[in-house]
C-alpha cells in the first residue's frame, strides 16, 4: 500500500511519447503539466515554510510572525496577492522576497550575510527564502492578484519594469521580450508565454512560487527572473534589487485580477 | 458599438477618482534619457559573475539604435550602421565551408556564455533553440525562421557562403535589430566553428538539405 | 506531513528530505558517491504501527510518500519514521486534519 510519487516517473512517461509532427505538443505538454500537478508536493514545502515562519531566529531570538507583509504585522492571509507594494518603513516598493529579507534584517536583526546565505536552494540544501515564500503565497489561494498601483513609487516601478522588459543588452543582445514578446513561439519544445500582455502573464503571476520538478525544489519569482537573465547571458541580477522588483511589479500589474492559484508545479 | 462605447465611458468614470491607468500591454517609447536611466539601473542592480562581466551592459551603436527605436529604426539610422557592421566582419580567405558534422554538434549544443559556465568550455551555437534545421531533430524552436533546406534552396556560391558566414558572425549587418545573437562578434564562436556551421547549413550532404 | 480525513479513510502525504544516492553517480573529481538511501519506512497512528515498508535506491531524491489509511479520526497523531542504509533514522509528525 506504499505508493511512491516521483517527478521522474512522469518525466519519463512524457519523454516516451512519439514526437511526430501530428502530435499536438502544446496539448501533450498540458497533459503532462496536469499529471505533475496532481502529484505535486508543493503543499508539503508550505508546511516546512510555516515552521520557519514561526521559528525563533537571530540575535533577538524572534520569529517572523511579527513581520508586516503589507496587511499588518503577522498577517499572512491574502498578503502575497497584494504584492509588490510600497512600504513606507523602507521607502521603496517590495516584492515578497525583498520584504522577507527586510524582516529578517530588521525584526530578527540578522546580518545581511546571514539572511542572504542561501537565497536559492537545491535538492540537498533547501532555501529558507524559498520555503517561506511558498508558505506565504499559499495563504493567498483564490485571492485575485492586486499589486499596489496607487503610490507614485508603485507606478514608477511598473514603468521601470516595463522599460526593462524591452531593454536589450548582454552578450547576446537579449531582452525579456526577445523570448516573451511574440505569440505561439517556442525555444526547443517549450512554448513561451507573451509576458507583456495580460492574457499571457495572468496565469504566470498567479502560479509562482512553484515546485519545479527539475530542481525538486520550490522556486520564487526572484529566482525565475534571475535564471532568465542567466540564460540571456547578462551579468547577475542582485536579489531584491529595484530592477528585479520593478520587473515583478510590471508582470504582476499586467496580470492583475487573476485569482492566485499557486503555489504551482512546473517542469 | 453603442455598448462598447458605454463600457468605455464607465471605465473612464471609475478611474477618474484615482490616478490614470497604467499603460498595461503597451510597449513604452524610449527616449535617450530613458536609455541612460536603463543603463545606469542595470549597472547598479546587476553584478559581474564568472565570465559574465559588466561590459555586457554597455550598449554599442547598434543596440542603442534598436533600444531607442523599439527595434524598428528608420532606414537612415539602420542603413549606415549595417554597412559599417558588414565591413567589420573578418571574413576568412578561401572556402567558408567547414565540416558539417562538427557543425551539427555545434547547432545542437546550447551551452556557453552564462555566468554559471566555466571559462574555456566549448560553446555551442544554440541554433536549435530557435531554428528548425535537420528533419531528424524534432525538438526545435520557432523564434527564428526555419532553416530547413537552407543550402538546397540557395546553393553554395561564394556570395551565399559569405552571407551565411557573415549572418552567423554578426547578424546585425543584414538586419540591424535582428533578435539573433552575434555569434562571432560576441566571441561565442570562433572562425572554425562558424565555418562548420556554414557547412551544416550549405553542404549538400548535410541533413539540413536532405 | 499532510493528513486529510476522507469518508472512512485518511490520505497521508509526507516529504522525506534525503539524498537517495544510488551508488552509481560520480562526483566532480570522478569518485563514486557512496550508496545512501532510505531502507525502511514506518508509519504509526497514535503510537501503533500501521505501515512498514521497504524502499530501494531506485527512489528519487527527497521522495514524497503518499498512502491511504483505513479509518482515522480528526486529531489522531501520525508519525512517519525512516531508517537509511547508514543506520541514520529520522521522523516527522503530524495530526489528522
Amino acid at each position: 500500500m506504499l505508493k511512491t510519487l516521483m517527478g521522474g516517473a512522469a518525466l519519463a512517461l512524457a519523454a516516451a511519447l512519439p514526437l511526430h509532427a501530428q502530435v499536438d505538443i502544446r496539448k501533450e505538454t498540458q497533459r503532462w503539466q496536469q499529471m505533475i500537478a496532481e502529484g505535486s508536493p508543493a503543499e508539503l514545502f508550505e508546511i516546512e515554510g510555516e515552521a520557519l515562519w514561526k521559528k525563533k531566529q537571530g540575535p533577538k531570538n524572534v520569529s517572523l510572525e511579527g513581520c508586516d507583509l503589507g496587511q499588518g504585522p503577522g498577517v499572512v492571509k491574502a498578503a502575497y496577492a497584494q504584492l509588490p507594494k510600497y512600504f513606507a518603513d523602507a521607502d521603496r516598493v517590495m516584492d515578497l522576497e525583498t520584504r522577507l529579507l527586510h524582516c529578517m534584517t530588521t525584526l530578527q536583526s540578522r546580518s545581511p550575510q546571514d539572511a542572504t546565505q542561501r537565497l536559492y536552494g537545491n535538492a540537498d540544501r533547501p532555501s529558507e527564502m524559498e520555503l517561506l515564500s511558498v508558505y506565504i503565497a499559499g495563504q493567498s489561494r483564490g485571492v485575485p492578484m492586486a499589486p499596489g498601483t496607487r503610490h507614485v513609487k508603485e507606478r514608477e516601478a511598473f514603468e521601470l519594469g516595463q522599460k526593462l522588459f524591452f531593454h536589450r543588452a548582454g552578450a547576446w543582445d537579449f531582452s525579456c521580450s526577445s523570448c516573451h514578446g511574440e505569440a505561439d513561439k517556442r525555444i526547443r519544445m517549450q512554448y513561451l508565454p507573451v509576458m507583456s500582455q495580460p492574457e499571457g502573464v495572468r496565469k504566470i503571476v498567479a502560479t509562482w512560487p512553484s515546485y519545479l520538478v527539475r530542481n525538486a525544489q520550490v522556486k520564487t519569482m526572484q529566482w525565475r527572473i534571475w535564471d532568465c537573465y542567466r540564460q540571456m547571458r547578462w551579468p547577475e541580477p542582485v536579489f531584491g534589487s529595484e530592477a528585479t522588483v520593478a520587473i515583478t511589479q510590471y508582470l504582476t500589474v499586467t496580470g492583475q485580477g487573476e485569482p492566485y492559484a499557486g503555489p504551482g508545479t512546473k517542469r | 458599438m453603442t455598448k462598447n462605447f458605454l463600457l468605455l465611458a464607465g471605465t473612464a468614470v471609475l478611474v477618474a477618482g484615482c490616478a490614470a491607468p497604467l499603460p498595461v500591454g503597451e510597449r513604452p517609447k524610449i527616449a535617450a534619457s530613458d536609455l541612460d536611466q536603463l543603463v545606469a539601473v542595470s549597472k547598479r542592480d546587476f553584478k559581474a559573475r564568472g565570465i559574465a562581466g559588466m561590459d555586457r551592459l554597455e550598449l554599442d551603436a547598434a543596440m542603442r539604435a534598436c533600444n531607442l527605436h523599439n527595434d524598428n529604426p528608420p532606414r537612415e539610422v539602420s542603413q549606415p550602421l549595417e554597412e559599417q557592421i558588414l565591413k567589420s566582419i573578418p571574413f576568412p580567405q578561401g572556402s567558408l565551408l567547414g565540416d558539417w558534422k562538427r557543425g551539427q554538434r555545434l547547432a545542437q549544443s546550447g551551452q556557453g556564455m552564462t555566468w554559471s559556465d566555466k571559462p574555456n568550455i566549448a560553446n555551442g551555437g544554440s541554433c536549435y533553440n530557435c531554428h528548425q534545421l535537420s528533419p531528424q531533430e524534432e525538438s526545435f524552436g520557432t523564434l527564428g525562421t526555419s532553416l530547413r533546406n537552407f543550402g538546397k534552396i540557395r546553393g553554395t556560391s561564394e556570395a551565399i557562403q559569405r552571407y551565411t558566414y557573415g549572418k552567423i558572425y554578426n547578424s546585425k549587418a543584414y538586419n540591424l535589430c535582428s533578435q539573433m545573437p552575434r555569434m562571432g562578434h560576441s566571441k561565442t564562436l570562433n572562425e572554425q566553428q562558424i565555418k562548420d556551421l556554414t557547412a551544416y547549413l550549405l553542404d549538400p550532404n548535410s541533413p539540413v538539405n536532405k | 506531513m499532510r493528513a486529510t480525513l476522507g469518508a472512512g479513510f485518511t490520505d497521508v502525504r509526507v516529504l522525506m528530505s534525503h539524498a537517495m544516492e544510488t551508488g552509481q553517480r560520480k562526483d566532480a573529481s570522478g569518485k563514486v558517491i557512496p550508496l545512501h538511501f532510505i531502507q525502511n519506512v514506518t508509519a504509526k497512528l497514535n503510537g501503533k504501527t500501521v505501515i512498514e515498508g521497504e524502499v530501494s535506491q531506485a527512489v528519487s531524491r527527497n521522495p514524497v510518500f503518499s498512502f491511504r489509511l483505513k479509518g482515522g479520526q480528526k486529531g489522531d497523531k501520525l508519525e512517519l519514521s525512516w531508517l537509511d542504509n547508514t543506520g541514520v533514522t529520522n521522523k516527522t509528525d503530524g495530526t489528522i486534519a
